[in-house]
């Protein structure tokens, strides 16, 4: 790790996520919950990134999150990287996994849909970036969608 | 045993819709039956639709069931503020099966999730009409004999029409060549030529109806062109009467041409039209009757060979 990037302490366990669009950094905080944690989290955006230009990074202590939590990220960020921290050393690199359905998370752009006028959760079939709703069966790109 | 719903056309295999098909041809034999006798069937109609309402009723009438519901919004309490589950679950206390329509899109579906008694779609806004496929099924077997191998024209408003969309998917196991002969504004969506595309099913796409377009048609199914479609009224002046259907252009189909009408028409059809061998709407109509008996004892659980056994015909 170069002396740019340790602008923020290392953490000895936990995770940090890394390569997210700047833009899309709070939307991460907010998909992964992380205003409900007790353990330190930082959260640095508008870093500097020779792929991205710009970049959002999160340091998450003494967190590991599930399959399900990372794979709500394909929303918004599908290409960003898990770093899993252990004693200071990453010892796996998770990345997001676009799963087939989506559950909650991201509103029908439908505004007849029922999802818009039930209290009721959304739910989605996924295939090939389009998500396709449960019930009106609209579609819209994975891209381009508003979070719930 | 799962509960039965009739919620969408677009999961209907082959083997499904003619085994629906085949229990519509026993309910037209013998339509007056008591397969139902000690039912009651709800029908909730959160938009009106009379013609579709009278029709489910009427099945339901003469399977011997009874029937309650409400053919108007307001005298619910949605009104009041209550969730559609709230009113689907109450309803499921009193009745054996729920027919609804409504004007929000996946209601239907919704409601089956909730609902512990079968839920019948009669329309969910501008989503699906499935029991209004299954009429237009019927039909086009009725007067084909078969459902494989036809030319199907689609005429009109093709953009917005659930009951064309529902068609083609349901077509797609049919092998069928379709035609869509619509205004640029009206066309048929990209969408659904995807899915022509993906499965496989062969279509042409006219702008010009006349004669000759029409000559090869099986079945010649029409809609309406409504002026609120359009964005631009010259445009609509322009193809209002283009899309118009009378016996000029009818002079070279095929003996065996059928024409189809969702219903109701106002100008599409020339009333000229109406003593012509090849029109074909009203009795469409009235094949929704035996569609809608056999969509009932299917969600019921009543199967073809109980329908075909059946010791309850009322002669």
């Amino acid at each position: 790790m170069n002396k740019k990037e340790m602008l923020v302490a290392a953490i000895k366990n936990g995770t940090v996520i890394d390569h997210i669009p700047s833009d899309k950094t709070y939307q991460v905080a907010q998909l992964l919950e992380l205003q409900n944690l007790s353990t330190q989290v930082t959260i640095g955006y508008n870093l500097l990134s020779k792929k991205l230009g710009k970049k959002g990074i999160i340091k998450v202590e003494d967190k590991f999150f599930t399959d399900e939590e990372i794979s709500r990220l394909s929303v918004v960020a599908p290409n960003i990287v898990l770093n899993i921290i252990k004693d200071f050393e990453v010892v796996e690199k998770k990345q997001v996994i676009t799963p087939d359905e989506i559950h909650g998370i991201v509103r029908c752009n439908n505004p007849k849909c029922i999802t818009n006028n039930e209290p009721m959760s959304t739910y989605f079939h996924v295939t090939d970036g389009i998500l396709t709703c449960h019930y009106c069966e609209k579609e819209q790109d994975i891209n381009k969608v508003e979070l719930v | 045993m799962d509960k039965h719903n009739f919620v969408t056309i677009a999961n209907l295999t082959r083997e499904k819709i003619l085994y629906m098909i085949e229990m519509a041809q026993e309910f037209e034999k013998h339509p007056n039956r008591e397969l139902l006798k000690g039912k009651v069937v709800a029908t909730l109609f959160f938009e009106p639709s009379t013609r579709t309402r009278l029709s489910f009723e009427t099945a339901a009438n003469r399977l011997g069931a009874r029937v309650i519901g409400f053919a108007d919004p307001k005298v619910t309490s949605g009104t009041k503020g209550e969730t559609l589950k709230d009113t689907i679950l109450m309803v499921s206390n009193y009745a054996d099966v729920i027919v609804m329509r409504h004007y929000i899109e996946g209601a239907a579906q919704y409601a089956s999730e909730v609902a512990p008694v079968p839920i019948v779609n009669a329309g969910d806004g501008a989503h699906q009409h499935p029991s209004q496929c299954m009429l237009d099924l019927y039909s086009i077997y009725k007067t084909q004999g078969t459902l494989d191998n036809l030319n199907i024209y689609m005429v009109g408003d093709l953009k917005y029409g659930r009951t064309v969309h529902s068609l083609l998917m349901a077509m797609r196991h049919f092998n069928p060549t379709f035609h869509f002969v619509a205004p640029k504004e009206l066309a048929m969506p990209k969408e659904y030529k995807l899915y022509c595309d993906e499965h496989g099913i062969k279509y042409q796409e006219h702008t010009a109806f006349n004669e000759k377009v029409i000559a090869d048609a099986d079945i010649l199914y029409m809609t309406r062109v409504q002026k609120e479609r359009f964005s631009d009224l010259m445009e609509y002046e322009r193809v209002k009467n283009v899309y118009v259907l009378n016996n000029d252009l009818l002079k070279s189909a095929k003996p065996n041409m059928k024409i189809l009408h969702p219903l109701p028409r106002v100008n599409e059809i020339a009333y000229e039209v109406d003593d012509n061998p090849h029109a074909y709407y009203i009795q469409q109509a009235g094949n929704g009757l035996f569609a809608r008996e056999a969509i009932f004892c299917d969600v019921l659980g009543i199967t073809l060979d109980e329908v075909k056994n059946d010791k309850t015909i009322i002669l």
